[in-house]
């Protein structure tokens, strides 16, 4: 445990002055206000309130946003370590590679936290001053945050697993972006166009509510949608959030960060340094 | 006394060619042997397996009678990587306190143990703008954490002046009065003449000797020089007492064998007041270097 908290108090303070405690806070910050300003129009007929109304905006931006973030801070945490050489010097001191692993997703995900519990303050924030009912939104607002945080768990542990297989930056980079664009872009697009194709046939009805919940960025905006009932302020595969019970859209986001975990404890324990 | 390190016959490939070939050794404690080979010649290697970061082969190796890498055996041994790098945001103060931190030391420690290896000034500035020589002491200083009972140091000398060598052999001295086993490889030859208990050559990944310097000087049988200088006048007479022997003006330089030494002595010493100084020079361990490894066919 002394040693997780090490790690992680080097980590962090490695973040701080690699600027990615400031990138990732503004990023958030900025977006969260974009999304407020853009969606500032009276909802009042809608016989919803303005912060479960911002909620809903904030899950599609977060399910983008939080995991890129998480990406960029982790494809460098093995790699980096193989490149700049302080790799092998690591793995002769009393510390298991878990460990190593802990402390860094500590440290990170406490940068993470900071980012969207400040953007997300910010909204809420906006949100309060156009409309006071918006109190209503409130425990939609708290879901988002742990979910979201959750969620950056997620891609935070796919991140060093794929920083460590492979081994270099400029590789792991690479991979990083791939998995971004795979997991949050073209694996909508695909289940859509499956979709279409299959034409309310066997894979609409069995597979495709499993193949939403296989994935973790899915998985965090159906929780997020049904659990709120804000569904009619949500595009796109929000429709499904009805036909998936809530219990399994939780058990997703719970387990994947710490599947996550475990690939990328298996993938930093095949590094030969 | 059980010894610190043990390896017996160990053989490690990389990709079919052999990068150390049935290499056996003991490092007791409190001794400091030296890991001499020119580049390639397996040193890191064999230090890697030792740490257990390197699988290998086949072979047995025994680190405090622990398996190499095990938690135990890290527990007990410190090691200096050929080129120490560090994190380049990080201070000299803050990089030592994570060391210290990771093997259940108080981080307070970092300040008094970069004192020690000269840091004090730089504690406090980024790693990142400090020399190689300044980065070797950082690593220098982690590997003085926690009592270690081995050191495994690669080239610990490479980017340190002459002063800092003479500390650094000065910081290993007082180590191993404590009972550390100290490993170190050099290029340096001269320099660990003097400073280390035993030495070993390795060429091409195998042992090609090990002993003290005198062992390696007597199994070597390389010839001794001896130079002799005459006082004014008598170089002539003395050159025709010591056949063989080039002459520049006053000064004479000769080569004979280990077995011919006593006897050359004493001619010239019979020579009486007409030799003003002589001066018998051993071979040095680049010679036995040079030998061994010629001997070896590299
Ligand atoms: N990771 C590796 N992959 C392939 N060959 C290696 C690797 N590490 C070392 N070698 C080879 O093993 C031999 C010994 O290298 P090394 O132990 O670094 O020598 P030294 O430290 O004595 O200079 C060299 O021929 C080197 O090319
Ligand atoms: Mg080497």
């Amino acid at each position: 445990m002394i040693r997780i908290l090490a790690t992680a108090r080097t980590e962090f303070r490695i973040a701080l002055r690699n600027r990615w405690v400031a990138i990732s806070v503004i990023l958030m910050a900025l977006f969260s206000l974009v999304l407020s300003a853009a969606g500032s129009a009276p909802t009042g007929d809608l016989g919803v309130d303005r912060l479960s109304v911002t909620v809903a905006s904030l899950t599609s931006l977060a399910v983008y946003l939080v995991p890129l973030v998480a990406l960029l801070m982790s494809f460098d945490a093995v790699a980096g370590e193989v490149e700049r050489g302080t790799l092998p010097l690591l793995l002769t001191y009393p510390v298991a590679r878990v460990e190593i692993l802990l402390g860094k997703l500590l440290a990170h995900l406490a940068v993470l936290t900071l980012a969207v519990v400040t953007g997300y303050a910010l909204a809420a924030l906006a949100a309060f001053r156009t409309d006071p009912a918006s109190l209503a939104g409130l425990p939609a607002l708290i879901r988002l945050t742990w979910t979201s945080v959750l969620l950056g768990a997620t891609f935070l542990g796919a991140g060093y697993a794929l920083s460590s297989l492979a081994r270099r930056p400029s590789g792991a980079a690479g991979l990083a972006m791939g998995l971004w664009l795979g997991a949050v872009v073209l694996y909508d697009l695909g289940l859509l166009a499956a979709v279409v194709a299959d034409n309310g046939g066997w894979f609409t009805t069995e597979a495709f509510p499993f193949a939403l919940l296989a994935n973790p960025a899915d998985a965090f905006r159906l929780y997020n949608l049904a659990a709120s009932q804000a569904t009619a302020a949500a595009a796109g595969v929000g429709g499904a959030a009805n036909t998936i019970p809530l219990w399994q859209s939780a058990v997703s986001v719970l387990l994947w960060p710490l599947l996550a975990l475990a690939l990328a404890t298996a993938a930093f324990r095949k590094v030969t340094p | 006394m059980t010894p610190t390190l043990k390896i017996s016959e160990l053989t490690k490939s990389f990709a079919g060619t052999k990068a150390l070939d049935s290499v056996s050794l003991t490092v007791e404690p409190g001794s400091r042997v030296a890991l001499l080979g020119h580049n390639g010649a397996g040193k890191s290697t064999m230090m890697k397996i030792i740490l257990g970061l390197i699988p290998f082969d086949s072979g047995t190796v025994t680190v405090c009678g622990e398996a190499p890498g095990s938690p135990a055996a890290r527990a007990q041994v410190a090691y200096l990587p050929e080129n120490a790098a560090f994190h380049p945001a990080l201070t000299g103060q803050e990089q030592i306190a994570h060391y210290l931190a990771l093997r259940g030391e108080a981080p307070r420690k970092a300040l008094p143990l970069l004192e020690r290896v000269g840091l004090h000034d730089a504690a406090r500035r980024r790693i990142g703008t400090y020399s190689k020589g300044m980065r070797q002491r950082v690593g220098l200083a982690q590997a003085l954490i926690g009592m270690p009972r081995l050191l495994v140091l690669d080239e610990p000398t490479s980017g340190l002046d002459p002063v800092s060598r003479r500390d650094f052999y000065a910081l290993l001295d007082d180590l191993a009065a404590e009972g550390a086993a100290i490993l170190l490889s050099s290029h340096a030859l001269t320099e660990v003449e003097a400073r280390t208990d035993r030495i070993l050559i390795l060429s091409g990944g195998r042992m090609v000797a090990t002993g003290t310097l005198a062992d390696l000087r007597r199994m070597a049988a390389l010839p001794v020089s001896l130079h002799v200088t005459a006082r004014n006048g008598h170089a002539t007479e003395i050159a025709a007492a010591l056949p063989g022997a080039i002459r520049t003006g006053g000064d004479l330089r000769l080569s004979i064998p280990q077995a011919d030494k006593l006897e050359t002595l004493a001619r010239i010493t019979a020579l009486g007041s007409k030799v003003a100084d002589i001066d018998v020079v051993p071979p040095s361990l680049e010679d036995i270097y040079a030998h061994v490894s010629r001997r070896d066919g590299q």
